[in-house]
């Protein structure tokens, strides 16, 4: 993968993207650059993740689409819409649940989720309404004052607040930040029912094995550029490492010279000989190192395998990115 | 232009003020009561008629527009301020409306809830002071004109503050002071000539003055002159907004 191919936009007519982001830039007025050239595509329908240590540039990119930071350069548009030029139409596409806990604590839930709607230009709709405050568990605090409810319940608020007007884009930021497990399974049970809708959902999280469970693609972004975009199972399949690692019934202190052809590395204060192989490659070479072991009487106890997740990509990527690419 | 949106939010102000009805209506309510019974009946009693009006009814266009100029202010600065005090603007900025439509929505509840209580204050008034009103159309829109234009300049104060402090200080420091100079509870004509020249650099002065005119039809300025200077400040205040919005001043960065 190069460089060319993250930046490349979408011409596939199969995937029509939603979301067209061209040379993006973001210089804040003290200097820093948060966002450089940024390049996207989110397709129509898709789950989006996109992944990046803090300070990356995910809320500063995700605030210049709804309109809420100025880019320096670039252009954005929003279901065919320019996000400055053609603003009304492309915010009235767009829900976004912020990633701070912002609401105003003493309004009701039923009136904060109905400002939102006509906010956003709807006529009212107390049915919408309903349904949006029953799928998140609102319904029976429909009439508590915001302040009163805990953490967790104002997340659910703002994202009913962000549905109210039934956004065909919805910006997810840091949703999973500070709410329980049980939340955590309902939201996503709603954010798969939403996708089913129609609606294409763009999220950062923290949470890697929620990206790895639930986008379609994944985007990474470090110091304010985006490193790779790419199919989630493709790049699972293409950064991927497997390990096998094989517990010794008598410690090593040194590997030995007749091994030196498999990439092998001692740990555990020489009981445990780990291989690391390739998952593309036709010959894993397990049988031939097994074999190897056998007649140089390294003998084991124990053997496990175990597959890189995207955690383990996602570090190696933002730490050494030109290496996990190559 | 997005109805909805407006709507949405002179409702949302609405709702504030009728839940802080306490604080937003009883008490200017009771302030302006105890100026009656002290200045009107307690002081007034002992002083003579000012342009052959009693005391009492002389100074309640004066108190009328102290209460609708500070309410205009705080009602419309709390209104926007509060927003990014409490982080909720982000909803606001990524909303699809425009800052004419936000200006119709803050500025329009601002104005509504101080011309109610402007009403409210007259009301109050003719319990200790019978009045009668010279230019009922005129008062009336002078009290719209005034409310809209000093929601309009609260509303720019609530935009420039970035503390608690900063939103009160122009109506403390600057607006008070200017309203009791500006002839609330004395003509000008009473000041001697040196005093009356510096005063009508004071705006607040064109303001009681042609609402003292739609009152009783004396004036200490030209009613042309106090409602050309009213619009005129109108006019400077929506350049500000204008700009403000287009530069993204304060509100995004």
């Amino acid at each position: 993968m190069n460089s060319a191919n993250i930046t490349a936009p979408n011409t596939d007519p199969t995937t029509s993207a939603i979301v067209c982001i061209r040379g993006i830039s973001k210089t804040y007025s003290g200097g820093f650059q948060a966002l450089k050239s940024i390049n996207l595509d989110i397709r129509r329908g898709e789950i989006f993740a996109l992944l990046g240590p803090n300070g990356a540039g995910k809320t500063t990119l995700i605030g210049i689409i709804c309109g809420i930071v100025k880019a320096s350069s670039g252009t954005v548009t929003a279901d065919g819409h320019d996000t400055v030029r053609d603003y009304r139409a492309a915010r009235a596409s767009i829900g976004l649940v912020p990633q701070e806990l912002h609401t105003d604590s003493f309004e009701s839930v039923w009136s904060t989720a109905r400002f939102s709607r006509g906010l956003f230009g709807k006529a009212p709709d107390d049915a919408h309404i309903e349904k949006v405050l029953r799928d998140l568990s609102l319904w029976d605090k429909r009439d508590a004052k915001i302040k009163t409810l805990s953490g967790g319940m104002k997340r659910r608020v703002l994202i009913a607040k962000a549905l109210a007007h039934e956004p065909k884009i919805l910006f997810l930021d840091e949703p999973s930040a500070g709410v329980d497990v049980e939340l955590r399974h309902d939201m996503w049970a709603m954010v798969r029912e939403l996708r089913a809708n129609g609606t294409t959902v763009i999220l950062t999280t923290h949470y890697i094995e929620e990206a790895e469970d639930m986008a379609d693609r994944i985007g990474v972004i470090s110091k304010g550029e985006l490193i790779l975009v790419e199919d989630k199972k493709v790049l699972m399949k293409k950064l991927g490492k497997k390990q096998l690692a094989l517990t010794l019934r008598l410690p090593m202190t040194r590997i030995p010279a007749a091994l030196a052809d498999w990439s092998l590395e001692l740990t555990d204060a020489g009981h445990t000989l780990v291989y690391s192989f390739d998952t593309q490659r036709e010959e894993t070479g397990i049988a031939a190192l097994l074999r190897a072991l056998g007649e140089h009487g390294i003998d084991f106890k124990d053997l496990r395998s175990s597959e890189s997740s995207l955690e383990d990509i996602f570090v190696s990527l933002v730490h050494q990115p030109k290496q996990a690419l190559l | 232009m997005n109805l909805q949106g407006i709507r949405a939010i002179y409702h949302f102000e609405m709702a504030r003020t009728f839940r802080t009805v306490l604080q937003s209506v009883a008490a200017p309510v009771l302030t302006t009561s105890l100026y009656f019974i002290v200045f009107g009946k307690a002081i007034g009693s002992r002083m003579g008629d000012i342009d052959n009006i009693s005391y009492g009814a002389f100074i309640i266009p004066g108190l009328v527009m102290l209460s609708l100029l500070s309410e205009s202010i705080s009602n419309a600065s709390f209104g926007i301020y509060m927003p990014k005090w409490a982080g909720t603007i982000y909803e606001l900025l990524s909303a699809p409306v425009s800052w004419v439509e936000v200006l119709i929505g803050y500025v329009g509840a601002a104005a509504t809830k101080s011309v109610m209580l402007g009403l409210l204050i007259m009301a109050t008034a003719r319990l200790f002071v019978p009045y009668q009103i010279a230019h009922p159309f005129w008062l009336i829109a002078i009290l719209l004109l005034t409310a809209i234009t000093f929601s309009l300049f609260g509303f720019i104060i609530g935009l420039w503050a970035d503390n608690f402090q900063k939103l009160q200080v122009v109506p403390l420091l600057i607006i008070t002071p200017l309203t009791f100079l500006g002839g609330a509870f004395y003509s000008i004509n009473m000041l001697p000539p040196l005093w009356q020249t510096i005063t009508l650099f004071n705006p607040v002065v064109y303001l009681i003055s042609g609402f003292r005119w739609a009152f009783y039809g004396v004036a200490d300025v030209q009613i042309g002159v106090s409602i050309g200077v009213t619009l005129a400040f109108l006019l400077a205040c929506l350049t500000f907004v204008w700009w403000a919005f287009k530069t993204g001043y304060k509100l995004r960065s």
